[in-house]
């Protein structure tokens, strides 16, 4: 694990990255999350809280919303002490820093939106081992500055929320015939209640997968060896994982 | 010169998907025009909607995936009729056509075809279908009546619930020859029993598995219960006889051993007197073969025989 950073510089990646002018890369990297790498869908990366929480749309936004928050702070943060904190020592220290967030955006939750809390339970603090958070102050933000880091996780935590929201709806719709706890079938069709259980998230996670990779193949960025590999190595990661290996 | 390096089986027969799916049909047909007999013209029309969705839904996806279409080969044809005779006859028929879709989009084709699905498709459509509509998956309709919406009381229920208390209402003769509530194939033994001994001697499905599926049943349910006249009715009714023949000899989900086959068998039967005996549903053919669908290359992993070069 120490030597990773070595091996990283000798990558041909690295130097395509700062040729980039500083506009496109806020632009790419703000848009990254969305499908591209959405952390979900593209990266495979929180699939527990994914499965777990997504039994309604309103669990999706809350879930995603207080991922985002973290994300982005601890991006920022991270991302200013990259210099500081010593490479053998960097998890517990981004961890550390991760877990300080969380408890902020617990204490917020649990103090305005006491509802939102007891639907998530234990999967608002477990947000500290989210792998999303922990990958992209891995990956992102210990290698690029603050501002287009707390934008990343910006990009990564709108990606996040828009596919936990996205899957909440489906699987309520289909579960419970609701949307954001409103009823829409009326009692047209009987709810299949399956969909609000373990297995319904993970057809709905599955056809999702396949869908994202699907619009990503039409948009002229095809899906190279691995799902994931958008050709574009800055930040991603697969590039990491190989390294790692 | 190439060379090709198949999988085995190398040796190749004239024998073929279709033939062989066929078979299971001609198999297959007495049951659906006895339930037509026992639970009305509303039985037929389930199986109907239950098959031409499947054969639909696997054209259809083949359309979508680009694919050359499967159709043909006939195994479209034989989940949606193992499907249906799974559901009771009074099912709305836009669930049946679902689960039709569900069996052979979701639990066959997404995970590459007839050959790659772990699981047999009619069982795990039944299941999701069975979770999805608890209540109306388990509204049976009476026998000889062609009212629709009336539910009856399934014997089976009785052996899950009360054992030793079991008898009186349902003599044996009538268990055996599927007059009692039910899904609409699943009821007569007699036919299905046909069924199977057309198969074994077709060589289409080997006798192991159901034996063993069936013998383990009985003998369970005696050691648990003690009552010789309820462990014969624990197997006459329900979805075992079904199950074991038609379901659980699927050669894509079972172990291909004898003594896998019987591991598997002799497995279904202790899960299904367990899940009916403890568990809270009344039937628990489904599951059973289920999760011996998902032990199944676990069993593969048994050597039929020994390899001689590693006895040191």
């Amino acid at each position: 694990m120490s030597n990773d950073k070595k091996t990283n510089k000798n990558l041909p990646c690295e130097n395509k990255e700062q040729k980039t002018s500083k506009a496109t890369n806020y632009k790419k990297v703000l848009f990254n999350g969305i499908l591209n790498e959405n952390p979900v869908l593209r990266l495979v990366l929180g699939t527990c809280p994914t499965l777990a929480i997504t039994t309604s749309a309103m669990n999706g936004i809350g879930m995603g919303l207080a991922a985002t928050f973290v994300l982005i702070c601890s991006g920022f943060m991270v991302s200013l002490l990259r210099k500081i904190i010593p490479d053998k020592v960097r998890i517990p220290a981004y961890i550390t820093i991760i877990a300080g967030f969380v408890t902020l955006a617990q204490m917020i939750v649990k103090a305005y939106l006491p509802a939102i809390d007891a639907a998530l339970g234990i999967y608002l603090p477990l947000i500290v081992v989210n792998c999303i958070i922990l990958a992209r102050a891995e990956m992102f933000a210990a290698k690029n500055p603050p501002l287009l880091s707390a934008v990343d996780g910006l990009s990564m935590g709108l990606g996040f929320t828009l596919t936990l929201t996205v899957m909440g709806a489906v699987r309520e719709l289909l579960g419970a015939g609701t949307i954001f706890g409103v009823s829409v079938l009326n009692g047209a069709l009987p709810p299949m209640l399956i969909m609000i259980l373990p297995p319904g998230g993970f057809f709905v996670f599955g056809i999702l997968v396949t869908v994202s990779n699907k619009i990503a193949a039409k948009k002229g960025k095809p899906v190279k060896n691995k799902a994931g590999c958008d050709g574009n190595c800055e930040g991603c990661a697969l590039k990491e994982a190989e390294n790692n290996d | 010169m190439k060379l090709y390096a198949n999988n085995s089986p190398h040796i190749s027969g004239k024998e073929k998907t279709h033939d062989i799916m066929l078979d299971v049909i001609i198999a297959l047909a007495p049951l659906g025009i006895a339930g037509t007999i026992f639970f009305g013209f509303r039985a037929l029309l389930v199986i109907a909607v239950c098959v031409a969705s499947a054969v639909i839904g696997e054209y259809l996806f083949n359309k979508a995936i680009k694919k050359e279409t499967t159709i043909k080969d006939l195994s479209a044809v034989v989940t949606g009729l193992l499907l249906a005779y799974n559901l009771p006859s009074a099912i709305p028929l836009w669930i049946a056509a679902l689960g039709s879709l569900i069996a052979v989009v979701i639990v066959k084709g997404m995970f590459g075809g007839l050959g790659q699905n772990f699981a047999n498709p009619a069982i795990t459509a039944r299941i999701i279908l069975m979770v999805s509509f608890p209540t109306l998956m388990s509204s049976f309709t009476p026998v000889f009546s062609n009212t629709t919406v009336v539910s009856s009381a399934t014997p089976i229920k009785e052996i899950g619930l009360t054992y030793g208390s079991f008898g009186g209402e349902y003599s044996m003769l009538r268990l055996f020859l599927g007059d009692y509530a039910g899904c609409i194939g699943e009821t007569s033994a007699l036919l299905i029993l046909l069924g199977g001994i057309y198969l074994v001697l077709r060589k289409v499905i080997s006798p192991i598995i159901p034996l063993s599926f069936i013998g383990t049943t009985f003998l369970f349910t005696f050691i648990l219960s003690g009552n010789f006249k309820l462990s014969v009715a624990a197997v006459l009714c329900g979805g075992v006889m079904l199950g074991a023949v038609f379901m659980a000899t699927d050669y894509v989900t079972s172990p291909t051993s004898n003594l896998g086959k019987l591991i598997f068998g002799v497995g279904a039967g202790i899960i299904t007197v367990l899940i009916r005996s403890f568990g809270n549903l009344p039937e628990g053919v489904s599951y059973s073969i289920l999760l011996m669908n998902l032990f199944t290359p676990l069993i593969e992993k048994i050597p039929s025989r020994k390899p001689f070069f590693e006895e040191a």
